[in-house]
């Protein structure tokens, strides 16, 4: 499908990388994943898009053989976690949403660790160690204790450990929860260039605008189950696109305007009126120019694109999808 | 499938088999690493054992030792010393279990052994790094306390095979205690807790033949000093090193061992999975 998957030297048609089916999860008396099917072609990005305790985690520690499924099956290239986990582990790489660093050792030593047990050799970890360093800018930093990195600088060596023997399958559970803007533009930009060099991955996030960013496709997770699934362009569609909301000074201002704007929703204990942009900027003028016309001040405009909350809402009725970081 | 095959490791069989012990050795390196990083943990299972031998010599060794069979009362604090030094090395022994059970537990708390086992690392070479590290924590720090015991009178009359039996006997004893203790902190549900199960195993010396002759007991405290394991660990290193009557004692701890470690890493194996995902 892909140039990257000729470089990895599978086949060249598109191949399933990750093949998931009927996959449940309880803890207890509590379904944590209720029959989700998933399937990731070589060499691409799929997002798994959900809120906070949808089971994204729990999806990635059975695809990782950290967990056992309680039903159906999930194969990682063609290997079952549960009757293969070593053929699994062999090919993947997993990059946690908590931190899976060795903070008594240095950034060096933590790769020199993984290169080691990854039998690469005295000659090649060393190459391969400097390589790594060089590319997730830790030069400077690699013979410091952990204790004296930033969020970000963990986030990068922990991936950059990951990585150290070129999985072909790699997943990574909310790489970008918690960064800086900065710190998450330099994942989203490791994550293209892990792509362009043909490798397969699943990432989850609690963010639309990440998973738009970066993934070929998309599946909502919720509450267990898959609730949609499809390339972005595909689930945007799936929801109404964005609004304007417009603050002000009093009650009647928001009166009057509320009949100038007339598919506007009301919002009177924040003095305010909602209304459908469909990401246009034509919406915007207009609903500015009618309130020029009947003279009326707007005291605060605030432009909203669609969210997770919106995408959400439009896939379950319910307004439960907070977004917010765990 | 050419590349990607290329890139695994060989699958099943032999080779895998090979692997085991260069992890169990990358693995030991990485947790002597850790000791050498931060000694302070390692520092805190010397100086404790050497206060308390400090203490019991010349806080109560004069009382202590005037009390044992067969001692002249004025020669009292020199005699306990003699009688103390093997208890205190076993409580060494027990002390460092303490260590390896909170190294044990922020391993488990820092998601790497999660890490460790989406690698295909086997939980034996893991553990194996856990434990090969802590019990030569342990041997260093039984070296340390009693070379400090020869400082303040210790004075074994063992020959040069004596030496060696309590050598092997210790290193063996200091193997089972760690393979408890690399259990214990697995099963700790934090690392602040981690050191609360080791802690009853250094109870054990001081409810022995370490401190005072059993026979010295009251009836129900003798029974348990007697079947207990540390009193045969104490007995055969004391008839090693000073020549007292061994007894049984010798098979007894061997055999003692035996079970700690075999249970230890029972324990320990089959609670890994369990406990190391996030
Ligand atoms: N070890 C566990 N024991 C009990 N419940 C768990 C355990 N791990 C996760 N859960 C529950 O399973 C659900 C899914 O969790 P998780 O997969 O971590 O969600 P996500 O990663 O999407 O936030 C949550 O409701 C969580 O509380
Ligand atoms: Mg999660």
């Amino acid at each position: 499908m892909t140039s990257g998957n000729e470089q990895k030297g599978t086949t060249p048609m598109t191949t399933t990388a990750i093949d998931v089916r009927g996959l449940r999860k309880s803890y207890g008396a509590k379904l944590v994943l209720d029959d989700v099917d998933l399937a990731v072609s070589a060499g691409t990005v799929t997002a798994l898009l959900g809120p906070n305790g949808a089971g994204k985690t729990t999806t990635v520690h059975i695809l990782s053989t950290l967990l056992r499924p309680d039903g159906g099956t999930a194969a990682v290239n063609g290997c079952d976690v549960v009757r293969d986990p070593d053929g699994v582990r062999a090919v993947i790489g997993l990059t946690g949403q908590f931190s899976a660093v060795d903070k008594l050792l240095t950034g060096e030593e933590n790769l020199l660790l993984m290169a080691r047990l990854r039998h690469l050799g005295a000659k090649r970890s060393k190459t391969r160690v400097a390589e790594l360093l060089e590319q997730f800018d830790l030069v400077e930093a690699a013979r410091k204790p952990l204790a004296t990195y930033s969020g970000g600088m963990q986030r990068r060596l922990d991936l950059a450990m990951t990585l150290v023997a070129t999985p072909s399958v790699i997943f990574l559970d909310e790489p970008t929860t918690g960064l800086d803007p900065r710190s998450r533009h330099t994942m989203w930009d490791i994550v293209r260039g892990l792509v362009a060099d043909g490798t397969t991955v699943l990432l989850t996030t609690q963010n639309l605008a990440e998973a738009d960013e970066l993934a070929d496709r998309i599946a909502v997770l919720d509450g267990g189950r898959i609730v949609a699934e499809g390339t972005p362009d595909e689930l945007k569609r799936l929801v109404p696109g964005g609004h304007i909301r417009l603050r002000f000074a009093d009650a009647a201002a928001l009166d009057a305007a509320s009949r100038v704007l007339d598919e506007s929703a009301r919002d009177d204990a924040g003095l305010a009126l909602t209304v459908p942009s469909h990401g246009g900027v034509r919406a915007l003028r207009t609903a500015l120019d009618r309130l020029d016309a009947a003279a009326l001040e707007v005291d605060d405009l605030s432009i909203h694109t669609p969210d997770l909350d919106d995408v959400f809402f439009a896939l379950t009725g319910r307004l439960d999808a907070k977004g917010t970081e765990s | 499938m050419t590349a990607t095959t290329a890139q695994r490791p060989p699958a099943p069989g032999a080779a895998r088999q090979s692997h085991v012990v260069a992890d169990a050795l990358t693995m030991l390196h990485r947790n002597l690493l850790h000791m050498v990083r931060y000694p302070g943990l390692s520092v805190f299972t010397i100086v404790g054992p050497v206060v308390l031998l400090l203490f019991f010599v010349f806080v109560f060794g004069g009382t202590l030792g005037a009390g044992l069979p067969g001692v002249d009362p004025a020669g009292g604090r020199a005699a306990y010393v003699e009688y103390v030094l093997p208890g205190i090395l076993l409580l060494t022994i027990a002390g460092s279990a303490g260590g390896t059970a909170t190294t044990v537990a922020m391993d488990m708390a820092e998601g790497i052994t999660a890490r460790f086992r989406t690698m295909a690392i086997s939980r034996a070479a893991v553990l194996a790094g856990h434990v090969l590290g802590n019990t030569i924590q342990a041997i260093i720090a039984v070296a340390l306390v009693l070379g400090v015991g020869l400082l303040i009178g210790f004075r074994p009359t063992a020959g040069p095979i004596e030496w060696i039996a309590a050598a092997g006997l210790i290193v063996l004893i200091a193997y089972a205690i760690t393979w408890l203790g690399v259990a214990m902190g697995m099963q700790a549900k934090s690392v602040e807790t981690a050191s609360n199960w080791p802690l009853l195993l250094m109870f054990l010396p001081f409810l022995s033949s370490g401190f005072v002759p059993t026979e010295s007991m009251p009836q129900g405290m003798q029974w348990f000093a007697q079947y207990q394991p540390f009193t045969p660990f104490i007995e055969a290193v004391r008839g090693l090193l000073l020549g007292t009557p061994l007894g049984g004692s010798v098979a007894l701890a061997i055999g003692w061992c035996v079970v700690l470690a075999v249970g230890g890493y029972a324990w320990s194996m089959a609670i890994y999975e369990r406990k190391s995902v996030r």
